[in-house]
């Protein structure tokens, strides 16, 4: 094992590993995220803290890490380039690992013209890659983004970064893995999979690469509440693909959330089926952490191994 | 060439409430070619600044004056029989200009007429679109000529980001991917295999972060 972190064991025993997300709210109380991580400690190895998701202000990764830590929640740190530069990064990376953090997921970042401050400044300084490339340097090679050498302590993160089989150019999105990959990613997220059968294709270019021999990919599932919901999500957000029957099925079901949930249960269990190369699940229930639990044990991945 | 855009009038008319008489001073350089600053602009805008003060009856003398380019005080140095009796200097340059006279001027009240936009070139006419965001470090040669600092939206070096989709990028259905651009442009020249090279951060202090830059051609030099 190359660090401390949970996620790390179980993904290297070789078993399913399940990550969920928890998003920080819209103030300054971290209860809400205690609850949700009480609700998720036995059913998930870890759990995404969002860094102000869709450039919307929250708490911060970091802090919420702390707050679910508390509650025996493994947090992966998500750590966007579009709030700090350099030097913030690395500080808050130091930051993160003193408090126990071992997990760090390294991503672009959503365009702050979404958010609730759309007249801010985008920083940008590093971007993604560069920055999975720069923190598993700060740990094995024990030097700052500068260059400079850590004399101590150096942080040691088990280093992920996401990968999107549905955004454009389809062909180049295998290429950009494998360079996250080359660029020392270990863990990497997919978007939320709502057209199967691109995914597999994005699989299949993965595996003709060997690069889930090196890399451990989670899938990205996202249960859906509401046809509207869906609908939203393919026609407005940038990146993401709802096929229409999807949509059709949740319309025409008598209780679409039950039948949302029955959906993810179904792609879960396709994918294990089906899809070589995937290592776990990520289960993304925005605002609707309470059903990852079912979802989790429907699938047969209840309980969690026990890696400690 | 240097994009800028005129602010709104009444923008303009409340820098210069109090005065009675303005020099507006036109740039024949860039923004003549963008059309937001050059004899016709300066005309017209001086005109509507009268108007406007005509109808709140209290009535703006206007001079008006175009220098061949006010990024170079030779050039500012031929406004000097106007400023002398006027009470306020619109200038209609980018920001380079307006400095330049404030500068030589420095007892006068100059104020800006535009707002600078960026450097670009036209795409049709009346249309243009930013370019080259002067990073100071070249980066065209790996990108298919095509600028990923100003180009993408999160000026992203090792892209696209996960928000392109069917050739646009995430902030806009309107908006061009870059990354989609430099994709295309490097399959079709056949290199390919040089975005799977690993760009490292840009030093941004060859950028704006370093203070204000300064060119240097010393063979050029006179003393
Ligand atoms: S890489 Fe830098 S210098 Fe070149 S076009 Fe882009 S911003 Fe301008």
């Amino acid at each position: 094992m190359k660090t401390e972190s949970k996620l790390e064991k179980v993904l290297n025993s070789g078993k399913f590993a399940v990550t969920a997300e928890i998003g920080p709210p819209k103030h300054a109380s971290g209860d809400g995220m205690k609850h949700h991580a009480d609700m998720l400690v036995d059913y998930v190895d870890a759990a995404n803290i969002t860094d102000s998701q869709t450039a919307i202000v929250r708490i911060s990764s970091i802090a919420g890490g702390v707050h679910i830590k508390e509650k025996g929640v493994e947090p992966i740190v998500q750590m966007t380039c579009r709030d700090r530069n350099r030097i913030a990064m690395q500080a808050d990376i130091l930051g993160a690992y003193s408090l126990g953090m071992r997990n760090l997921l390294c991503l672009s970042g959503d365009h702050q013209k979404f958010g609730n401050h759309p007249t801010s400044k985008n920083v940008y300084d590093v971007d993604s890659m560069q920055l999975i490339h720069l923190v598993r340097r700060m740990r094995d090679e024990k030097l700052f983004f500068s260059g400079e050498e850590i004399k101590e302590n150096e942080p040691r993160f088990f280093v992920g970064a996401v990968a999107n089989p549905f955004a454009d150019p389809f062909e180049f999105r295998v290429d950009r893995l494998e360079k996250k990959v080359e660029a020392g990613a270990e863990f990497i997220q997919t978007q939320c999979i709502f057209d199967m059968e691109r995914f597999e294709r994005f699989m299949e270019m993965v595996r003709e690469r060997g690069i889930d021999e090196r890399v451990h990919i989670l899938a990205g599932i996202t249960p859906m509440k509401s046809w509207r919901a869906a609908k939203y999500i393919g026609n407005n957000v940038s990146g993401m693909i709802v096929p229409d029957a999807l949509v059709q099925r949740l319309k025409n079901a008598e209780d679409p959330k039950r039948e949302g949930i029955e959906m993810a249960i179904e792609q879960i269990n396709y994918i294990k089926e089906n899809v070589k190369g995937v290592h776990g699940f990520h289960v993304m229930a925005i605002a609707w952490e309470e059903v990852v639990p079912e979802i989790v044990e429907r699938c047969g991945l209840y309980p969690r191994p026990n890696v400690d | 060439m240097i994009i800028a855009q005129q602010k709104s009038i009444q923008d303009i008319a409340s820098m210069i409430e109090d005065c009675n008489k303005v020099l507006l001073v036109g740039c024949a350089g860039c923004v003549t070619v963008c059309l937001a600053g050059g004899e016709k602009e300066t005309e017209v805008l001086a005109a509507s600044l009268r108007i406007k003060r005509r109808l709140e009856n209290k009535p703006l003398e206007t001079v008006t004056f175009v220098a061949t380019r006010q990024c170079d005080p030779e050039y500012i140095e031929t406004l000097e029989s106007y400023v002398k009796d006027v009470d306020a200097v619109i200038s209609l340059a980018c920001g380079v200009g307006v400095q330049y006279v404030a500068e030589r001027f420095s007892d006068k009240w100059v104020v800006p007429a535009l707002n600078t936009n960026f450097i670009g070139g036209s795409l049709n006419h009346g249309e243009w679109e930013e370019r080259c965001g002067l990073c100071g470090d070249c980066v065209l040669h790996r990108t298919g000529g095509i600028c990923p600092i100003i180009r993408c939206s999160k000026s992203i070096l090792n892209g696209p980001c996960g928000g392109s989709q069917y050739g646009k990028c995430e902030i806009s259905k309107d908006m061009d991917c870059a990354w989609q651009l430099i994709y295309d442009r490097m399959k079709a020249l056949g290199k390919l295999d040089k975005l799977m090279e690993y760009q490292p951060p840009k030093d941004w202090s060859k950028s704006r972060d370093g203070g204000p830059r300064r060119a240097v051609r010393e063979d050029v030099m006179i003393d």
